[in-house]
């Protein structure tokens, strides 16, 4: 077969190889956040706040601290005042939302915490800690927060972005735009305008572990971490900030981890649980129940989002509008800033206006989740489009190619688009059976589509080759998708070697060089790229080692499957085994180093349909066909791509249908558990189908883009236009649940 | 806290009278969720899985009699209980998970006062009534008499049910049970209706009985709907009346799982749907008891 882009003659990348970590996940080896238990151990429990916004009077632990087999109690008097430092006002929030100083903000937020010989022992205790409220009026809402006269979260909080600034503080902490051409004039050209208004609810990003953390505090003000996250160097950097200590004193190992979904990018007990091991002198272990985790962890957030967009009679958009507003929780920095960079850079847009609002209320902090921001602002844009199509009398994906974007076409947050994917995966909806499929009785066909940066940032690999010509491949990156496979038949392919013949690692703080999070869908690009560097700097050292040997120039060495060949075949062949056992006699231990800020990130596209059937008389949507493409670049791990694709649309279907946070007129959350935080379950689910589609990224070495995130970005619209297709009434609220579809469905026949 | 496993009914009533705060389980599927969340704290557990009449299922002639912490997949498995009572087959069959189902019981799912329990409707429209031992002996009371409010129930704290006897059904006889969820499955009812219809043999509706599930503070019974379907054969009008007077019988609330609106809208959809279902399995239902 030639070698083509299609065909590019890869031996390890693009196969289906057993995961490296399945065996020990299914035989329950797998050791988790709350797996660990060292010697002497207590346990800790943290005291969190009933209340969505009080002024903290007083906080009275000495009841708890009396209880025999209480260890330690700690408040908020516990940690530096990064005010009075005069630290980034970022690192005063993580500060602040690790554990209250003078007000506490959400419901969950922590005011103290207990460290006990037994896990009651600490519940008891916790519930000994007695703390005087003075209760505030609160905020849950952007329409709430934004009001005249809302009660302010942050006294001091002066909206960024505006000029000149206000002279008022508000809830509003930021604000952003993006703008081109002429509104006016775009939307004069325009032969149909659609103008409507959406709602979205904050969802958890419903990771099935829950947060936990052991530390072991030293006498010498060192101390280690055990924790499941995304980043155990991000882990590090924020606990010493919020412990006021150097970062070189902590090191961070990271767990086994059991979902993140971005969610486990921020620190919670971390900070925490190091404080009450050095306050005990022994190690302590902090784990959240799962109401602690919807109470206290960052959702993502709730937004309103209003859109006009025009379109000429042969389907040319001449203008866009968007105005939206973000919740970010108890403080500064929801994805409003992602949003407003994603809203419309699917399309090539003339004109348009973007403008968007950081918005604190009474929640917890927004965290990741998932191409944070994109979802809600595709949610509202692809509904426009859709209604737009049907305006016209135009198929929604013939719209969508009308004007998507291509190579060098300007986003509309500012750079030109290298080669991109796009097109082909609209191209590849529409060429699929699923899209001419026959529709039963009651349902409906919805497309949507979503784009999403990736991302690159910094990542380190280090690749030893053992003494029996097997390999280690040791990286930063905590392997919440995969990237154990994808290091691994990377390097097999470079290596020339088996894939069984590496063992990929992730390792701590202190044994590999410094790299970001495992998030944007950078770790197969970013990380991949340290590791095939490394194997690269490897690959070198092997092919100097073997001219040594034979005494012949290094350029008359390749390396070829897996050993060193003399150019001219005058020297029997030197496999790595072979290479691997004499490196004592060719220079000692053969082993590399790469370490990068990863170039050439390629952005992702994926474009999907879903069939959807409404009962009339119920309002119950089941979704009953769903397709997915996506552009991947290159599959390295085919079958960690497709889990990506399904589990982003899963999300997806559940934010769409039926995931939202009800609070009570307190500010109390009324649905803390799986059982009514309704996350979709396997009978919910047709099999989603899969479509990868690889227009590879010029600038990765086996043009790998980020495939975790872009997944969940259509999902939502493509439900809600499929509900139309299906009934007629168009939902701009999510969830879209039983209760709103029939609520429609009895407007509509009133 | 304790835990004790008595092996026979007189051995948990002398338990339960001696420990006030005692708490009598079955499957422990509620009360163990209860626990860790803080809302129960029971002194002593006693667990009825290990008294053998109450982990039964039996026929004879005039009844079915279901031990009360019979696990609820008994039901769904057992082939001729479930031809003959399909409704409280399938009301079984959504409790919880296939895991949920090895340990949940009739006894738990009724005495846990829930009014969204599931097998409720269906045992009630199906006459069941439960055999409750105590101290001071046992008695039989109706199904639809146990519950009397959220969480409630007419069982002193030392009493607890033994069984259920639920009269064999007559020919030309067929059950539904449906609820309304936004899943699949795993999920609590926001709605449910249980319906049971015995034909003449001119295909009338001979006898009719229509309960409904987590729309009022107990499970209700639908009486006006009844009455409306003796002598018809269930068509349109007569569902009309059906519908509209489920919907008129709601009680419910405005919650996390459902609103006021909705429930009383869909409780009549719900209804008519569970008679036309109890319809056709009547019609099947020829004299092969």
């Amino acid at each position: 077969m030639a070698i083509t882009e299609e065909n590019p003659g890869y031996k390890w990348v693009g196969t289906r190889p057993i995961r490296p970590d399945g065996l020990d996940k299914v035989t329950g080896k797998a050791q988790f956040g709350a797996d660990l238990t060292l010697p002497g151990m207590l346990f800790g429990k943290v005291v969190r706040s009933p209340h969505a916004h009080a002024r903290i009077l007083s906080i009275d632990t000495s009841a708890a601290e009396s209880m025999l087999g209480v260890k330690a109690v700690i408040t908020g008097s516990d940690f530096p005042d990064l005010v009075a430092n005069g630290a980034h006002p970022m690192a005063i929030d993580v500060s602040h939302n690790a554990i209250a100083r003078d007000k506490v903000l959400y419901e969950g937020h922590v005011v103290a915490a207990v460290a006990a010989t037994t896990r009651e022992l600490a519940e008891a205790a916790a519930k000994a800690v007695e703390v005087s409220y003075e209760v505030l009026p609160h905020v849950l809402t952007v329409d709430e927060a934004m009001a005249d006269n809302a009660p302010l979260l942050h006294e001091g909080m002066i909206t960024k972005g505006v000029d000149p600034a206000p002279d008022q503080p508000s809830n509003i902490a930021s604000r952003i735009v993006h703008e081109r051409g002429d509104l006016e004039q775009g939307f004069g050209e325009a032969e149909v305008v659609v103008e409507r208004e959406f709602t979205t609810k904050p969802v958890h990003q419903g990771y099935i572990e829950p947060h936990a953390a052991v530390a072991d505090a030293n006498s010498d003000g060192r101390a280690n971490i055990w924790c499941s996250s995304q980043g155990h160097f991000q882990m590090r950097a924020d606990t010493a900030s919020v412990l006021g200590v150097s970062q070189g004193t902590l090191k961070v190992t990271a767990a086994e981890i059991g979902g993140g979904f971005g969610g486990k990018t921020v620190i919670y007990l971390e900070p925490i649980a190091v404080r009450l091991s050095q306050r005990a002198g022994r190690p302590v272990k902090l784990v959240m129940d799962r109401d602690e985790v919807f109470r206290a962890t960052g959702p993502t957030s709730g937004t309103r989002i209003k859109v006009k967009m025009g379109v000429s009679n042969d389907g040319k958009l001449t203008a866009a509008e968007v105005w939206m507003a973000f919740e970010a929780g108890a403080y500064a920095g929801s994805p409003v800033g992602a949003a407003g960079m994603t809203v419309i850079a699917a399309y090539d847009i003339p004109h348009f206006l973007v403008e968007g609002y950081d918005v604190v209320c009474n929640k917890p902090r927004v965290a990741a989740y998932r191409a944070p921001g994109a979802p809600m602002a595709a949610f509202a844009v692809e509904s426009v489009l859709d209604e737009l199509a049907r305006s016209i009398g135009m198929d929604p994906i013939d719209l969508r190619l009308a004007n998507a974007a291509v190579e060098g076409t300007q986003a509309s947050y500012g750079p030109k688009f290298p080669r991109i994917g796009f097109v082909e995966t609209l191209e590849a909806i529409k060429e699929h059976p699923n899209y001419t499929a026959e529709l039963g009785p009651n349902q409906g066909r919805g497309v949507a589509a979503g784009f999403w940066f990736n991302a690159g940032m910094n990542s380190s690999a280090t690749v030893h080759i053992n003494e029996n010509g097997t390999a280690t491949v040791v990286t930063g990156s905590p392997d919440i998708g995969g990237s154990r496979q994808s290091m691994a038949l990377m390097a097999a392919e470079e290596l020339g070697i088996p894939y069984e013949s590496i063992k990929p690692v992730v390792a701590d703080t202190e044994t590999v060089g410094f790299t970001d999070v495992t998030g944007g869908s950078r770790v197969t690009l970013a990380t991949g790229a340290a590791v095939v560097d490394a194997c690269r700097i490897v690959i070198e050292d092997l092919r100097a080692r073997a001219a040594k040997t034979w005494d012949v120039e290094v350029d008359q060495v390749e390396w070829v499957d897996g050993q060193a060949q003399h150019v001219d075949g005058s020297q029997p062949p030197l496999s790595l085994d072979a290479l691997a056992a004499k490196s004592g006699r060719t220079g000692g231990p053969i082993s590399a180093n790469a370490s990068l800020n990863a170039r050439g990130v390629g952005a992702a596209f994926s474009t999907q349909v879903c069939d959807v059937e409404v009962d009339p008389e119920t309002g119950v949507t089941r979704v009953v066909r769903y397709l997915t493409a996506q552009d991947a670049g290159r599959a390295i791990s085919p079958d960690y791509v497709e889990g990506q694709m399904q589990g982003g649309v899963v999300q997806g279907i559940g934010w769409g249908l039926n995931e939202e946070y009800v609070h009570d007129q307190n500010g109390n959350m009324e649905n803390p558990s799986f059982l009514d935080y309704r996350m979709p379950v396997a009978s919910d689910l047709p099999m989603i189908e899969c479509c990868i589609v690889e227009v590879p990224n010029p600038a990765h070495p086996y043009g790998v883009r980020g495939v975790g995130e872009v997944g969940i970005v259509p999902p939502m619209a493509a439900l809600g236009n499929a509900i139309k297709d299906a009934t007629g009434v168009r939902l701009t609220d999510l969830p879209m649940t039983p209760i709103k579809v029939l609520e429609a469905l009895n407007e509509q026949s009133d | 806290m304790k835990y004790a496993a008595p092996s026979s009914v007189e051995e948990a009533t002398s338990l339960l009278s001696s420990s006030p705060s005692a708490q009598v389980f079955a499957g422990a599927t509620d009360i163990v969720p209860q626990i860790h969340g803080g809302r129960q704290a029971p002194e002593v557990l006693v667990d009825l899985k290990k008294i053998d009449e109450l982990v039964s299922l039996t026929s004879d002639d005039k009844k079915w009699t279901v031990g009360a912490a019979t696990p609820t997949v008994e039901l769904t498995e057992n082939q001729a209980f479930s031809q003959e009572f399909p409704g409280i087959s399938e009301a079984a069959g959504l409790i919880g998970s296939d895991q949920i189902q090895s340990r949940s019981s009739l006894g738990g799912n009724l005495c846990n006062g829930s009014p969204a329990a599931d097998s409720v409707p269906a045992m009630m429209v199906n006459g069941t009534r439960a055999l409750i031992a105590g101290p001071k002996g046992n008695r039989l009371v109706d199904v639809s008499e146990v519950v009397t409010g959220p969480g409630q129930t007419c069982l002193d704290s030392d009493e607890f049910v033994v069984e259920f006897e639920i009269d064999r059904a007559p020919s030309l006889t067929g059950d539904a049970y449906l609820r309304m969820i936004p899943r699949t499955e795993m999920d609590i009812a926001v709605v449910g209706a249980g319906a049971r219809v015995t034909l003449a043999e001119d295909g009338t509706i001979a006898a009719a009985a229509l309960a409904l599930g987590a729309v009022a503070p107990t499970v209700v019974r639908v009486t006006a709907a009844e009455e409306a379907l003796i002598g018809t054969t269930a068509d349109e009008d007569t569902l009309a009346v059906v519908a509209a007077a489920a919907s008129a019988v709601c009680n419910p609330i405005d919650d996390k799982r459902g609103t006021i609106a909705y429930r009383e809208q869909v409780a009549g959809v719900l209804a008519k749907r569970a008679v036309l279902i109890a319809m056709e399995r009547a019609q099947q239902r020829n004299g092969d008891v």
